[in-house]
């Protein structure tokens, strides 16, 4: 079935699966936003553990997400794989490390005897929330204003900057820098936010719950500053055109209004997704009894939405989805970045397991949440963080 | 030969070499304690009987603070074939690529899922589905096996692909010889089988130490007897499928069969030494240096071992670098001669499509094609660069070999003690058991040695050396990657030991458990 669709099709297909797995990414991260809340929301040992188990029996999907992504990414689009992790060495590098600790934090943070004490995996888990969200946002963020990097005949990619990545977020001379930031800190007020909504749908605890819809409205006004400079910068930048013919790389302006508008759906998309966002905030905030734990429903399918929508304009109507600043041609598409046919084929069907996966994931979940989690329930359990 | 920067192949190699073994201290106990909790838990649930859920429960937890690591040192190896080998990305990722993403999507997340129920699920789902749960949490972790290790087996015998000039790259033609090839079945056979039988290892040897001190004595022997079997097992077919994969090796990568036999001149009726000391390092140059100290060796097992066949002629090093007409073997001078030609024809045809020469391109092409078996030769000039490290190759297969008969024996005198209820009265195999666990450990690492070093210095097979394999950065921002993993990793080994010991030493079989 896969083998009768066009090769164009089929990179569609896959831009499409990676930018899926992007926006669930996103999503999950409320485990990273949970983690910088420990002791916001926890004031006694207790409710701190409550809250880490919360999100503790959460935090592999989000890692698991996260490297399914990047072998997605190396499967579909090898070029991206190669050229933006070996380029942007230290962003992800530092990335990487903040996921290294956080692995290892919830398993140890209250094991007798851990050498390191609770402190420190706490402060390894905030780290992860902080730098994680963050970073992650700023490097999506290039997606749409660029990077600096030339790609040679045989394919091999130069970074063109000293500063392998770090100057996407340091490089205050240049307005993209604002762009990138803005969407790394939406990224992170958004974890917050979701890990506040999720906290009330998981957590039976007065005080926690009351100290969460506190935080609820200064992090979503915050998460919502920074989103909508992101949002309307890159309505009126400019973008990165290639004509589908020549496929030579040219700048167009208002490139991703444009494509919002030439793609109706994904518009639809993202409205939608922007609006369940706000809702879910909204109705926990305003009719909290009635409904403030299914808000996480609503905000979180958001964020997928939303998320998705803007990895398709980053990438369909042919536009260059890693942009190259400095060699405008060396810009990586869907079409000159991927993989053979022969091998997106065979992916293909591999993808078809997909909803599989997401049913499996969705019955266990359900049968482990089907009590709220509180200090007493807490104690009965045999295996806690 | 272009200007290559070797410091940064060097720490790069560093980088990937600690990562890789930090992340195998781990992996092989996760691959097979999955499965002897599993076995633990089924007994549970088909007897009923208290003392295996908490059994079963001791191990989880040990399983546990294993497993957390081991994700934490996997995340960096994904993620490092980009960011330290970017070259290598692009070369090979349309044939690379697919097997960790399917890693991802096929075991990744079954584990995870899964693994949440196994922890977490006692008291919420039923027995039975919690039983379910063990069971895939050990499918989806040597799932996860299977993936990488194809991914792997595929650079050193790289199959189903053939390379398309215009995207510079290699790229799958068959997915099912990648998956099926002999290489990747060998390998995932012998490096699961090893993992299981070190994990059997790691059971016994801590039942082992509950005896020696007279605690938790139900726990220890039950442990013991599952466990032993269990290894028994595992290693038999650990001992099969290492002597396959030393075949495979034969067939495909003949300097490393040579490297870790130690075999500088080829033979005939080659014997195998079983043990081995070399003198001082015989160099290609000096082959007539007395290669022994002291050794023992099996008259023409070698032969018989490589090729089934006792007369078979072995290559030695001297052999593949000289070339070795008798037998039809080309020497490397040859071969870096045509992959020079294939270099540069390469080159000639891209400059050629540039131009729109198209007859050009096509004699070019033509060229370059009839060359390509030995394309990765050709960025060399001296054929010694081509040989990997021999004493270190063949010290780590002779430890791993020899280590792993001992194991045999180890599960054979366990399980018949155990069964027979005498084990506690014999110390000394306790010791010996209890000491198994770094020698098993040490087994480990010794056959990754052999794989990856013996391997060397190619990243893939006769098309790509490491040298041209690496990304284009700058060698200070690898040395200090190299040793914020370095100390990042040890810090965290050392907290997961501390942890582990003071759950074995606190356990206690008449408490609630932890
Ligand atoms: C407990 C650990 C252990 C033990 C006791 C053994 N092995 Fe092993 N061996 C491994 C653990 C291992 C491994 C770590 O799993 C390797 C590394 C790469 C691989 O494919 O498996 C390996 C590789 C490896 C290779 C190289 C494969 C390659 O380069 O692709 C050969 C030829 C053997 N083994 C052969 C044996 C034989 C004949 C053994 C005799 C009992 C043996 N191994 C015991
Ligand atoms: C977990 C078990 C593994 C261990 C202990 C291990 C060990 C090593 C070592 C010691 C090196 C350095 C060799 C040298 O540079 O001289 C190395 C390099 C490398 N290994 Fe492995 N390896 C493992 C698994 C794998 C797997 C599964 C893959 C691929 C899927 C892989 C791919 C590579 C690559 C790309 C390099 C760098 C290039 C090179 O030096 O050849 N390794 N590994
Ligand atoms: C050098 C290549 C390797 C890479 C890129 C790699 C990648 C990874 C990654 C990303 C994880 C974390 C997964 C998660 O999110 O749960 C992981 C864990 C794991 N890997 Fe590796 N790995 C490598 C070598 C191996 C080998 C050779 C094996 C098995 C033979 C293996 C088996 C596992 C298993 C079973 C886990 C689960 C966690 C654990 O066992 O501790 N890996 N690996």
């Amino acid at each position: 079935m896969f083998e009768n669709l066009s090769y164009l099709a089929l990179q569609e297909y896959w831009w499409a699966i990676v930018s899926l797995l992007g926006a669930f990414l996103v999503f999950l991260l409320f485990v990273q936003g949970g983690q910088t809340l420990l002791y916001t929301l926890g004031k006694n040992e207790k409710e701190v553990s409550v809250l880490a188990n919360s999100i503790g029996r959460k935090w592999e999907f989000t890692f698991t997400t996260l490297v399914t992504f990047g072998g997605a990414a190396f499967a579909s689009f090898p070029l991206f794989y190669s050229t933006s992790f070996g380029g942007a060495y230290w962003v992800w590098m530092l990335i990487l490390f903040a996921f290294i600790v956080q692995a290892v934090s919830y398993e140890y943070r209250s094991k007798a005897d851990n050498w390191l004490g609770t402190k420190t995996y706490d402060m390894f888990l905030y780290a992860n929330g902080l730098l994680g969200t963050i970073l992650l946002g700023t490097a999506v963020a290039t997606f749409f204003t660029g990077s600096q990097f030339h790609v040679d005949e045989l394919h091999r990619s130069y970074w063109d900057s000293p500063f392998k990545g770090l100057e996407l977020a340091f490089n205050f001379g240049r307005y993209q820098t604002y762009i990138n930031l803005s969407l790394g800190l939406g990224v992170f007020f958004l974890s917050r936010v979701l890990a506040i909504l999720y906290f009330m749908n998981n957590i039976e605890e007065e005080n926690i719950i009351s100290r969460a819809r506190k935080k609820l409205v200064p992090n979503a006004v915050l998460f919502l500053v920074f989103f909508l400079f992101f949002l309307i910068n890159i309505l009126v930048i400019e973008g990165f055109n290639y004509d589908p013919i020549t496929k030579a790389v040219n700048m167009e302006s208002f490139k991703y209004l444009h494509n919002l508008l030439a793609m109706p759906s994904v518009l639809i998309l993202m409205l939608l997704g922007v609006i369940m966002v706000l809702w879910g905030i909204f109705r926990a905030i305003t009719a909290f009894e009635k409904c403030g734990s299914k808000a996480i429903w609503f905000t979180g399918l958001g964020t997928v939405f939303t998320v998705f929508s803007l990895f398709l304009i980053a990438g369909y109507n042919h536009t260059a989805f890693y942009p190259s600043v400095s060699d405008l041609q060396s810009s990586l598409t869907i079409e000159n970045a991927s993989s053979s046919k022969y091998t997106l084929v065979a992916m293909s069907y591999v993808s078809l397991m997909v909803p599989f996966v997401l049913a499996y994931i969705w019955y266990a979940w359900k049968a482990l949440n089907k009590k709220k989690l509180s200090v007493n329930e807490l104690e009965k359990d045999g295996h806690a963080y | 030969m272009e200007n290559f920067n070797l410091a940064l192949v060097d720490w790069s190699r560093a980088q990937f070499a600690l990562t890789a073994l930090y992340h195998w201290i781990f992996v092989p106990l996760t691959l097979g304690t999955s499965f002897i909790i599993a076995i633990m838990e089924t007994i549970y649930v088909k007897t009923g009987n208290e003392i295996w859920k908490k059994i079963t429960k001791f191990w989880m937890t040990l399983f546990g603070i294993n497993f957390a690591i081991g994700v934490a040192t996997g995340i960096i190896l994904e993620f490092e074939f980009g960011t330290n080998w970017s070259n290598y990305s692009w070369f090979v990722g349309d044939i690379f690529g697919a097997p960790l993403a399917i890693e991802g999507i096929m075991a990744f997340f079954m584990e995870s899922t899964f693994i949440a129920i196994m922890f977490f699920g006692w008291d919420k789902v039923s027995k039975k589905f919690h039983l379910a749960a063990t069971w895939l949490t050990a499918i989806g972790s040597n799932l996860s096996a299977l993936w990488i290790l194809t991914a792997n087996a595929w650079m050193q015998n790289p199959v189903g692909m053939h390379f398309n000039p215009d995207t510079a790259r290699n790229e799958m033609v068959n997915f099912w010889d990648v998956l099926f090839s002999p290489t990747a079945v060998n390998k995932f056979l012998h490096t699961i089988t090893s993992a299981y039988t070190y994990s059997a290892l790691f059971v016994i040897g801590v039942s082992a130490w509950f005896l020696i001190k007279n605690r938790n004595v139900i726990l220890a022997k039950r442990s013991m007897v599952v466990a032993s079997t269990f290894g028994l097992l595992a290693s038999l077919f650990m001992l099969i499928t290492g002597d396959e994969s030393a075949r495979q090796v034969f067939r495909t990568q003949p300097m490393k069969l040579a490297a870790m036999e130690g075999l500088y001149r080829g033979e005939s009726n080659a014997p195998l030494v079983a043990f081995g000391l070399f003198r001082d390092e015989p160099t290609p140059q000096n082959p007539k240096a007395k290669e022994w100290i002291l050794d023992i060796k099996i008259p023409n097992m070698l032969s018989y071992l490589a090729a089934l066949d006792p007369n078979a002629f072995i290559p030695g090093v001297h052999d593949l670098v000289h070339g070795n007409k008798e037998h039809g073997i080309e020497s490397y001078y040859d071969r870096i001669k045509r992959g020079k030609i294939a270099i540069k024809a390469l080159a000639d045809y891209k400059a050629a499509k540039k131009e729109g020469d198209d007859d050009k391109a096509y004699e070019s092409l033509k060229l370059f094609k009839a060359n390509y078996k030995d394309f990765g030769y050709g960025y060399y000039d001296d054929p010694h660069d081509l040989i990997p490290n021999v004493p270190l190759t063949f010290y780590s297969f002779h430890t791993m070999v020899g280590l792993g008969v001992l194991f045999i024996l180890v599960f054979l005198l366990s399980m018949y003690y155990s069964v027979k209820d005498k084990i506690t009265a014999k110390k000394w195999l306790l010791w010996v058991a209890l000491l198994s666990i770094p020698l098993g450990f040490l087994a480990q690492e010794a056959g990754w040695m052999v794989a990856e070093f013996g391997r060397q210095p190619w990243v893939v097979q006769d098309y790509m050396p490491t040298l041209t394999a690496v990304s284009n950065i700058n060698t200070t921002s690898v040395i200090i990657t190299f040793w914020l993993f370095a100390v990042t990793f040890t810090v965290l080994l050392i907290a997961e030991v501390k942890i582990m010991l003071n759950q074995i030493k606190n356990f206690n079989e008449d408490d609630g458990g932890h």
